[in-house]
């Protein structure tokens, strides 16, 4: 559930000059005026970006050959994660190396959707490996493979990573 | 330059909220925890994309309670009300949260989105409507809110001007742990707003005393310090003041101002030696500062009033240099914003890829457009004008990426249907003659079935009979009807052989039945699972089929009102740009202009501060070599 915070931001209008003070109250309706038609034209593009990629899942992933990867962190995981790397059926589908920002994003329970293809259906091999670094600055790297069967209908594959958990290999594949 | 410091009059609150995107452990729905991984890096566009098309599909679902995102609906929903806050949507901010609100859900879940809607008119500066919002809150309340909720209820009061109202609540809350800077705070503001003088100081200072030490309770400390020696200062009661303003952390954002206010308090009170010490700090200190402005100016009168005249006049000299310099600066910033450098340094991708790019802007060499943009980011006017332009440049960034794509779309389907439509007819063709064959074999492997039944109920051994049984039979009924009614010696002999070699084959039929039921039985199994397979392939080939139709038919309408869309909202992307980067032009350089003028008044007290302050120094000079 949201963790809400306050801030109560108050120093401003106090310490710093404020702009609006050389400007006149025209600018500063025009701003407030302009805010208005800037959150309408927000609502469009997002509109037409929903549009934009349904568009694309049709045309690019048909959902009875869709295939979409996703990568979560275990629970509580603090260890930086480097590297992740993907291969299906033995053939490398993603390799992506994460900045300090997306490593928070996942340490809060974000997932990164890492691949999107096209398969045919029945049975898949999927390999996982990742590179990391323990806080103590030893290195962790591992790897592990699955077999996955894939159906007429999108197959949504997550993949949770972990140091500690899961057995030896810290990698645990979801069906979804 | 005046004798008392400037009183911040104004003690205004903005309450601003923030709230944190959902946090995503236990999460089921992979598309909502990748919306929380954009949230998470501050990517509100792509996080409100992902959702609504999540929350979307599942509204469109027949069995909504099957899919993955059902146990974490309202979660989805109020994320996306804060998504919106975030990515300054207000208007549609809590549009989903009062779906949520009007839902059959529990009392926990209702008071959670009532307090989340009323946090969002409060955000709007619709106070009525907040408290409405939270009017709506009966029943179990989450325990975690619940301090939240008080804390909303009192800031409205001191948004609606009931600062006792909010003075009750506050005093409740101070053992709030969550809150315990801003509650103390706000409490101290609140007795001041409702008259109470004298209770406002003490709970400013009990505020200005709170003992941890992250970000934002030393700013609500040094804040609540700065208020209350200003306070007291403004009283006359200098020397209490100065005791205030000294506990202002020097390395705070209040720090310039406390420093500047601490000099006037010793002045005051005619300390001048004592005046020196922080107005010498801040002399020091970044020159586009009016604090360390008025400090270059302040600090060469407190030597000039200790009779230093020399050390005053040095001061008075170095502080027409930096104004000199500033002046320069902010003529090559007014005129570099005038010829349109200042907007394109806005949207340079390299500088914004660092969260604190705004303060890195100074450093860069040669860039004079942006070098007062701190300074002008601390307006709330400016600053939204700013975020509105970089989500404008984001926009159309976006947009103009998009329209290539929509091309590559055109081109896809293009080529899709140059391969496939020739293919096709005779594709089709042959998949008619298949599909004839297969109802045939399809037909056929119905009837064994049926008769295989039939069998085990009434048995057939003639079904069973070979091909070459079949034949013997049919042949030795030939010769038998041949005969007719033949009745003669030769006939009569031919006939018992009929029947004899007839009898031979029927009596292996009868005693093979058995083990050939068995066979039976055992081929039509294993035609099951050809027929399954054929079955299968004749469902892929049409999922195939229609699937090459699917890749490149009825995308025309859908790809040119999609180009259209996005060539009409390019077109006023850019000129809502082209207007609200005006305005931040215009603002900025109404600001300069106004910088300007300060620093020109500063520059001739200088002077002549300078010219007196030589005129004494010479002066005590030449009394000096005289009493020699």
């Amino acid at each position: 559930m949201p963790k809400i915070t306050w801030l109560v931001l108050f120093g401003l209008l106090i310490i710093a000059p404020d702009a609006s003070n050389g400007g006149d109250d025209f600018s500063q309706n025009e701003m407030r005026g302009l805010d208005e038609e800037v959150q309408e034209i927000k609502s469009d593009v997002l509109s037409i970006a929903a549009e934009l990629s349904r568009l694309e899942e049709r045309l690019l992933y048909p959902s009875n050959t869709q295939l979409a990867v996703f990568i979560s962190l275990a629970e509580g995981e603090k260890f930086r994660l480097d590297a992740v790397q993907i291969t299906i059926n033995g053939e490398l589908v993603a390799h992506y190396i994460y900045s300090f920002k997306e490593l928070e994003a996942l340490q809060k329970g974000g997932m990164q959707r890492i691949y999107t293809g096209n398969i045919p259906t029945g049975q898949h091999a999927l390999s996982v490996s990742y590179d990391g670094k323990r806080k103590n600055g030893k290195d962790i790297s591992r790897s592990e493979t699955f077999e996955f069967t894939k159906g007429v209908e999108p197959k949504l594959l997550g993949i949770t990573l972990a140091d500690s958990e899961f057995g030896n290999a810290g990698i645990k594949l979801g069906d979804w | 330059m005046s004798e008392a410091p400037p009183w911040p009059i104004a003690v205004a609150l903005i309450a601003l909220l923030a709230a944190t995107p959902s946090e995503g452990n236990d999460l089921n729905d992979l598309y909502f925890g990748e919306a929380l991984y954009y949230a998470h890096q501050g990517y509100y566009f792509e996080a409100l994309e992902r959702l609504d098309a999540e929350l979307g599909q599942h509204y469109g679902l027949d069995e909504p309670e099957l899919d993955t995102l059902y146990v974490h609906l309202n979660d989805a929903e109020f994320s996306v009300g804060d998504f919106e806050l975030h990515y300054r949507m207000h208007h549609r901010a809590g549009r989903a949260i009062r779906a949520v609100l009007e839902g059959d859900v529990d009392d926990d879940v209702r008071n959670d989105a009532a307090y989340r809607l009323a946090r969002i008119h409060f955000q709007k500066g619709q106070m009525t409507d907040a408290l409405h919002a939270l009017g709506r809150i009966e029943g179990k309340v989450p325990e975690k809110i619940r301090d939240d909720i008080q804390f909303l209820r009192a800031n409205i009061y001191m948004a609606t001007d009931r600062p006792s109202d909010a003075v009750d609540i506050l005093k409740r809350l101070q053992g709030a742990d969550d809150l315990k800077g801003f509650a103390s705070y706000n409490l101290g503001i609140a007795l001041l707003q409702a008259g109470k003088q004298q209770d406002a100081l003490k709970q400013l200072d009990r505020a200005g005393q709170i003992g941890d030490n992250d970000d934002a309770t030393e700013a609500i400390r040094d804040k609540s310090n700065l208020v209350l020696g200003t306070i007291l200062l403004e009283a006359g009661e200098f020397n209490q003041a100065k005791q205030f303003l000294d506990r202002v952390s020097l390395e705070g954002p209040f720090s310039n101002q406390a420093l500047l206010s601490s000099g006037w308090a010793d002045v005051s009170v005619e300390n001048f030696e004592r005046a020196v010490v922080p107005w010498s700090i801040l002399a020091e200190r970044n020159v586009t500062d009016g604090s360390a402005q008025e400090a270059m100016l302040a600090l060469p009168y407190a030597y000039a009033k200790l009779n230093v005249h020399g050390r005053a006049a040095l001061f008075y000299g170095r502080a027409l240099d930096s104004f000199r310099g500033e002046l320069e600066k902010l003529d090559a910033s007014i005129e570099s914003i005038r010829d349109g450098r200042f907007l394109q340094a806005l949207i340079r991708e390299e500088i914004r890829q660092n969260k604190d790019w705004v303060i890195q802007l100074r450093s860069l060499p040669d860039t004079p457009e942006t070098y007062y943009l701190m300074e002008l980011s601390a307006s709330h006017v400016f600053q939204t004008g700013l975020q509105n332009y970089l989500d404008l440049a984001d926009l159309r960034k976006k947009l103009v990426s998009w329209q290539t794509s929509i091309d590559s779309f055109d081109d896809m389907v293009a080529i899709r249907g140059e391969h496939y439509e020739p293919l096709l007819p005779d594709i089709d063709q042959q998949f008619r003659k298949l599909d004839s064959k297969m109802r045939l074999r399809i037909e056929q492997h119905r009837l064994l079935e049926s008769r295989l039944k039939g069998m085990l109920t009434a048995p057939r051994p003639e079904f069973l009979a070979t091909r070459k049984e079949q034949a013997i039979l049919a042949r030795l009924k030939e010769l038998d009807s041949q005969l007719g009614k033949d009745k003669g010696p030769a006939a009569t002999s031919l006939r018992q052989r009929i029947r004899r070699l007839s009898g031979t084959v029927t009596w292996t039929l009868l005693t093979e039945y058995h083990e050939r039921l068995s066979v039976f039985d055992r081929n039509l199994r294993e035609l099951h699972g050809s027929v399954e397979i054929m079955r299968e392939n004749y469902a892929r080939f049409v999922r195939a089929r229609q699937a090459a139709t699917h890749s490149f038919e009825g995308y025309e309408a859908l790809v040119r009102r999609l180009r259209t869309r996005i060539d009409e909202s390019l077109a006023t992307v850019g000129l809502l740009m082209a207007r609200q980067g005006h305005l931040l032009e215009v603002v900025a350089i109404d600001e300069l202009v106004a910088r300007r003028r300060r620093l020109e008044n500063y520059q001739d007290q200088a002077r002549f501060a300078l010219a007196d302050s030589y005129d004494r120094a010479t002066q005590a000079e030449a009394r000096g070599a005289l009493q020699q």
